[in-house]
């Protein structure tokens, strides 16, 4: 028996007017997932999980809550909980009421309510007795944030969609709010779907990562996958930081392919099943997975792009060289501080340095 | 030689407050010119004797006060407060639900507004004119109605309480409209996209986040609404055919063809004693209750 999934989009489409939000979206979610969908501004994200919530209607295809297919249903039909970026919390109702809003719109009994929604503050790490009383404007940012959060989770909704819910908060609080949310996620065992920008949150806290770009899914999968292998440009660049490289596939080498690069020099790569001779090859390298060597100290074996030091910053746990190579550009190489012993060479500006790395390193890329 | 300009330019800047005095002068001089002044003077009127030929004569009296309270004026006074109340209500069932398709629409908002405020560029007289070739035996609607076969005879809308009450809607309408649409024109469209996630109906949405979150438009639109009609003495005047006056008209009379400008005065303080006491009354409770409207 094969579990049901909590959410399930197949070949989902939105336009608005003559530009398309969603585009054929497919994807599923499991039950109890930290499931983030993570893009730039204008990506489509936030319209997917507006999709999920009901409060936009799809143009065609299907999605199923739980099974069973939702694309008719209102917003007050499905069941789920929302925590909107803006809060929205009801200005003219105390926290007591706001959280109360939806037990009372599910016909509660009035005698429950009380303890519902004091255990919902509680949950949120917000004392009853201190905070009930409150109406939004005499909130800060962060409770309301959390008062936001108790009134979705009052429910008990099976899925719980987020929208960017930390972007208005500061940093220190966020970082914060981040464990805490992973914590419910785990503790409370509902399905989380998270909509952010931020790809460092998005790694933090979830399970899978759905990538977006220009509508549609660019890659899906675990932080770890997504960060190691992302499978096209925008997603090694979106995720992270990566130096690319371009060129022809010239010939099969042992456990790998020969590049004759754009820019000239030819280097290798392994483990590149899908690479025909004569292909035109994409590669992308993070900055970590590369080494700074002076000239001629390169160990045999790894590819090597030789330039000129244009920038080195020091970032204490980090450093950044960025090595200068005619024909290719700038490349980043990230150097670790490993302690004492194993100091980083000073690099300067104006060195002559040779940017090296392994072929198992290069991810070999999916045209855009 | 500093010129007076220069001199007073320096007052100003050297005493911050002046300047707030500065800019509330013009208006402060001519509200009290215009308005106190007035206001005192019918105050005091409304206690003297009345003139043989209009104007009053020295004297103190509360005979104009006592005979205010006699029921023949009273019910005139009841008539208006009862059509006045009813003028209130008509104006926010049909205003409400205007003001709300003007704040949701976006490309015609700019249209919609201007057509509400439009009738505002004549006067209501001339407006109030145009309700009469409307409404008289042969006016418009009789027209229609007896070339369309629908009647025989002309039905009698002109000079009744039915056209009055028309005449007062039709005139105090964007002034409900107008603040109702300010209130719900801020309206955060996420607040109803919460509810509806959290179970609201239509129904519940509009009356648990958008109704209490407009009210103060609705109380604005209501006091701009109310207080006007029960001066109001034009359309009873012109629609009603002085048949069954409102209070307007009663005051409206002693200063004209009645000549007796001291019951004029009692009258209308009387009238606007009314008004303040509701209105206080109406603060006073809010404030005893602030978890309705921010």
């Amino acid at each position: 028996m094969t579990e049901i999934p909590a959410v399930e989009l197949d070949r989902v489409t939105k336009s608005f007017g003559t530009t398309k939000a969603v585009d054929q979206l497919s994807f599923q979610i499991h039950r109890g997932e930290f499931f983030s969908i993570l893009g730039p501004s204008g990506c489509g994200k936030t319209t997917t999980l507006r999709l999920l919530a009901g409060l936009d209607e799809a143009d065609s295809g299907t999605i199923r809550l739980s099974g069973e297919v939702v694309n008719r249903k209102r917003p007050y039909e499905r069941g789920l909980g929302m925590v909107f970026q803006s809060y929205a919390l009801f200005p003219h109702l105390t926290v007591h009421r706001n959280i109360a809003f939806g037990l009372e719109q599910h016909r509660v009994a009035p005698a429950d309510i009380p303890t519902r929604v004091a255990k919902a503050l509680e949950l949120v790490r917000l004392d009853p007795a201190q905070f009930a009383a409150r109406m939004p404007s005499q909130l800060s940012g962060g409770q309301r944030q959390r008062v936001a959060l108790a009134r979705a989770l009052v429910l008990e909704p099976a899925l719980l969609l987020l929208d960017e819910p930390l972007g208005a908060i500061d940093l220190k609080l966020r970082k914060a709010m981040q464990l805490e949310l992973k914590a419910l996620n785990r503790s409370l065992g509902i399905t989380f779907v998270y909509v952010t920008h931020d790809q460092e949150e998005a790694l933090t806290m979830s399970d899978r990562i759905a990538v977006m770009d220009q509508a549609r899914l660019a890659q899906l999968g675990t932080p770890a996958q997504i960060y190691e292998n992302p499978r096209t440009a925008f997603v090694a660049s979106f995720i992270g930081e990566s130096n690319f490289l371009g060129g022809t596939a010239v010939r099969a080498v042992p456990g790998g392919w020969e590049i004759e690069g754009a820019h000239g020099a030819a280097f290798r790569v392994a483990n590149a099943e899908s690479i025909r001779a004569g292909e035109r090859v994409e590669i992308a390298i993070r900055p970590e997975w590369m080494d700074v060597f002076s000239p001629d100290t390169v160990p045999p074996g790894e590819n090597q792009l030789t330039g000129i030091v244009q920038d080195v910053v020091y970032l204490g746990e980090m450093m950044h060289v960025v090595v200068d190579v005619e024909r290719v550009g700038e490349i980043k190489v990230a150097l670790r501080n490993e302690g004492q012993l194993t100091r980083p060479i000073p690099w300067r500006r104006g060195d002559r340095a040779v940017a090296a790395w392994l072929p198992e390193d290069c991810q070999v890329l999916e045209p855009a | 030689m500093r010129s007076p300009r220069q001199w007073l330019l320096e007052r100003v800047h050297q005493r911050p407050s002046l300047r707030g005095w500065a800019l509330l002068g013009p208006g402060l001089g001519w509200l009290g010119i215009f308005f106190v002044v007035p206001m005192i003077l019918m105050l005091a009127y409304s206690f003297m004797h009345r003139g043989r030929y209009g104007g009053v004569e020295a004297g103190f009296t509360l005979e104009h006060y006592r005979r205010f309270f006699d029921p023949l004026y009273l019910q005139v006074l009841e008539r208006t407060v009862l059509w006045s109340l009813g003028c209130t209500v008509l104006c926010l069932l049909a205003g409400y639900p205007v003001a709300w398709v003007i704040a949701r629409s976006t490309q015609w908002r700019t249209v919609l507004l201007f057509l509400v405020v439009l009738p505002f560029w004549t006067s209501f007289l001339v407006r109030t004119f145009a309700m009469i070739f409307l409404l008289r035996d042969s006016g418009f609607i009789n027209s229609v109605l007896q070339s369309l076969g629908v009647i025989d005879q002309p039905l009698t809308l002109l000079y009744t309480p039915f056209a009055v009450m028309l005449g007062l809607v039709y005139g105090f309408l964007p002034l409900m409209i107008l603040p109702i649409y300010a209130s719900l024109e801020k309206l955060d469209g996420a607040l109803l996209e919460a509810a509806e996630v959290l179970g609201a109906r239509p129904m519940a949405r509009f009356f648990k986040v958008i109704l209490p979150l407009s009210m103060p438009g609705v109380v604005a639109g209501s006091m701009l609404t109310f207080i006007p009609a029960l001066g109001s003495f034009l359309t009873s005047d012109l629609l009603g055919g002085a048949k069954e006056i409102m209070i307007g008209n009663l005051i409206q009379n002693q200063f004209t063809t009645a000549r007796n400008w001291p019951f004029g005065s009692a009258a209308s303080f009387v009238v606007m004693g009314l008004v303040l006491v509701a209105v206080l009354a109406y603060l006073r409770r809010r404030d005893v209750a602030p978890t309705g409207v921010v």
